[in-house]
This record gives C-alpha cells, structure tokens and sequence, in this order.
C-alpha cells in the first residue's frame, strides 16, 4: 500500500480534500447550467424532455473541461511536476493516479448528480439510468482526452483557451454517443450498442491517455 | 563497490535558448564520489544544465551520458522545491520518499533538518527556508547514487548550511556523485564548473 500509485493517488485525494473549492465548483457550475435552461427556453415538459439530453451532457464535458487547467498547474509551478518525472518509475504510474483521483472527485459525482437533474429537465424515469450509465462511462474519458490538454498546455500561462481548442474537438465522439443513448432510450429504443460504444471510447482513452499524458508531460518540462 | 562504476561524461554539450547560447563545447567527466560545483552568473544556464543531466530538457546538442550498471539512481532537487502548500511538511516527505523508493525514517529526516514540531504543520504556513528544508529532508533518507541539487542553499540559515555541507561530503564519501549549483563552496576537494557568458550566436 506504500507504493508509488498508491502514495500518490492518497495524495491526490487529500489534496482535493483539503481544497474542496476546486472539486465543488464544477459540480455547481453542472447545477447551475442545467437548471438555467427551464428558466430561459420555457418550462414545457415536451420540449425539455427534447432537449434534456443535449443539455445534460453539454453541461457535465463543460463542467469536466473547467476541472481541467488546474489539474497540473499546481504540480508544475510548486515543483512537484518535475519530481513525478524524475522519480525512479515510470511517470505512467503516478499519471494514472492523478487521473483517477480526479474522475474520482469530479466524473463520479457528476454522474451520482446527473439522474437528479434528468428527472428536472423531465426525462422519463426509465431513461434516468441510461442516462448516470452514459455518464459514468463517458467521463473517465473525458477525463483523459482533457488531461493530454492540461498535459501540452501547462506551461504555459493562459493555456485554458488553447486546451478548450485542443480537446473540444476530440471529446465530439464522446458527446454524440452520450447524447445519443439517452436519447435512445427516451424513444425506447435499444442503448445496449450505443453504450457499448462509449466503454469503447473509454477503453482507448485508459489504454492509450495516461501515456500521452506523461509524453505530454514531459514535453512540456522540455521547454 | 558497485558504484565505483558509475560514471557520467558529458561531450560537445550545447545548448540554445531563445536564439541565444547558453553554453558551448561544455565537456567533463565526473565520477562516482565527486561534488561538483557549477557556478555562472545568473542566466549562464545552470538550471538548464542539470536539467539536461536529469533528462528534464531534451533540446540540446552533444553528448550526455552516464555510464552505469543501470539507469543512474539519482536525486534531483530543483530549483522549486516541490512542495505542496496544502499537504504537511510530513505529507510531502512522505509522499517524495514513495515516489522515489527513497525509505527511511521521515521524521528523524524531517528532525534532521531542525523541522521537528513542524511536522503536522501546513506548508503554507512554512517559511522559504523551512519548506526548501521539508525538500532536502530526502538527502537525509535512504542514499542514492547521484545527488543532482539546484541552489540547495537558498534560503537556508547559517547553521543548516553548515549541515547540509556536512551532508554532502559524508554522502560523496560513501561514494555518491553530487552535483550542485550555488555560490557556496562545500570544501577545498570540490572540482568547479564555470559556465562562462557566451558571445551572441
């Protein structure tokens, strides 16, 4: 239990822990966004049934991309960055824990909140679970993809605009298909192969983000 | 003793930045036992030196290479302490020592370095000094092979850089290479490396 993954993935944790301001603030922002759309389209429970599961969705990728600039900033200005990279074992190691840490805190609880505010935007009951499904399987990727952003971009000082440019596009796939389930399952359709579709995505991104995360990584202390 | 061996050669090392030479035609040999100074006026690039030796910076030219049985075990201090303001002085060592399979007492390190009682204590409520100490309460775990420091003497007082002087000789006589950039003479047996100003490229 003493081991390089384990030491930084408690570390993680009690760092979040310590700042909760960080791991609260995109849960609010996913609060906030979702509930503002009743109030600014009409509360018609047709229509938002329509666009629940855009909105739901569009809301959590914005809230995970907010989480995303300060994932290694932190790390990289006190220092701690470059001793990940230094330290005696593969800079994957202690990269996947920060990940995980970070889905932990961040994927974890968007996807417990996501029912609650699909049962607002008046989803039928039946699509609720389709939908906390869709995002416990789509944000660990989410997580990923961003994290090779925060990765490429930390060194730089307003690096928040570029990373929205480089990781909005690839998180699309993510966004259609997670979209599309619930929607699926609004309509009674099957959603077994559209998720599966999803645990797909997220089965690249575990294989092959945390090392282009580290890659990036160490690019950017090159610089 | 196997670390007789370990040796690092650096050749024709040059380094660039921002249009600029850093250094050129840098070249020496450094074993295991040594402590090497590197001096330079502020910019000369000592920072980017051992940032190359530890693997940090790949943008240079010419050789670097260290000549060991396996990968050089080595300890690398930057210019950032590395020390989270949120985490414990305890915390941070402690999280450092299982990064780097560095085992060893993390309080009597922390001691070491005059931080006992401020072990349960924020680092943010550290001062510079004392959290550049909660940094080089590693070289007080267990050894390494290669000690690569980056002005580990900031901010330090007078009596802990007679401690960390001591430190370092006991270290290079039981065979440790260490490297370190600073004003500060450890002793009379330490080889120097002056970076020299380069003319414009």
């Amino acid at each position: 239990m003493n081991g390089p993954w384990w030491a930084t993935l408690r570390r993680e944790l009690t760092l979040i822990w310590r700042s909760p301001a960080d791991m609260v603030q995109p849960l609010f922002f996913f609060m906030v966004v979702v509930s503002l759309f009743p109030l600014g389209l009409s509360p018609k429970p047709e229509l938002l049934a329509l666009v629940a599961p855009g909105v739901v969705w569009v809301a959590a990728l914005l809230a995970v991309m907010l989480s995303l600039d300060g994932l290694f900033r932190r790390d990289q200005e006190s220092g701690a960055l470059d001793q990940m990279l230094t330290a005696p074992v593969v800079s994957v190691l202690p990269v996947s824990a920060k990940l995980l840490a970070h889905w932990l805190l961040t994927g974890l609880p968007l996807a417990l909140l996501a029912p609650l505010l699909g049962y607002m935007m008046q989803l039928p009951v039946p699509a609720l679970a389709t939908l906390t499904y869709s995002v416990l399987l789509g944000t660990p990727t989410l997580t990923v993809i961003g994290a090779i952003g925060a990765a490429l971009t930390v060194g730089l000082n307003r690096g928040g605009i570029l990373l929205a440019l480089l990781i909005l596009p690839l998180y699309v796939p993510v966004l259609v298909f997670g979209a599309g389930v619930v929607r699926a399952a609004v309509d009674g359709s099957p959603t077994q192969g559209l998720l599966a579709v999803l645990g797909a995505l997220l089965a690249l991104a575990l294989s092959l983000g945390p090392l282009a995360v580290a890659m990036g990584l160490r690019i950017s202390a090159g610089d | 003793m196997s670390c007789d061996s370990l040796r690092l050669t650096v050749r024709q090392l040059q380094c660039e930045r921002d249009e600029r030479v850093l250094f050129r035609d840098l070249a020496f040999q450094a074993s295991a036992g040594e402590i090497w100074q590197i001096t330079g006026a502020n910019g000369a690039g000592k920072t980017t030196l051992l940032r190359i030796l530890v693997g940090l910076h790949g943008f240079y030219e010419g050789e670097v290479r260290w000549h060991s049985p396996l990968a050089p075990d080595l300890l690398y201090l930057g210019h950032q302490p590395g020390v989270r303001e949120e985490l414990t002085a305890r915390e941070n060592l402690r999280f450092s020592a299982a990064l780097n399979n560095q085992p060893g007492d993390v309080d009597a390190a922390l001691d070491a370095v005059d931080l006992y009682g401020f072990e349960d204590v924020p680092a943010a409520h550290l001062s510079a000094g004392q959290k550049r100490r909660v940094a080089l309460a590693r070289l007080w775990l267990a050894p390494k092979k290669v000690w690569i420091l980056d002005e580990p003497y900031t901010a330090i007082d007078q009596n802990g850089v007679a401690r960390l002087d001591q430190r370092i000789r006991d270290a290079a006589g039981n065979g440790t290479l260490v490297l370190y950039t600073s004003h500060h003479r450890v002793g009379d047996d330490v080889r120097r490396l002056h970076l020299g100003a380069e003319a414009p490229a």
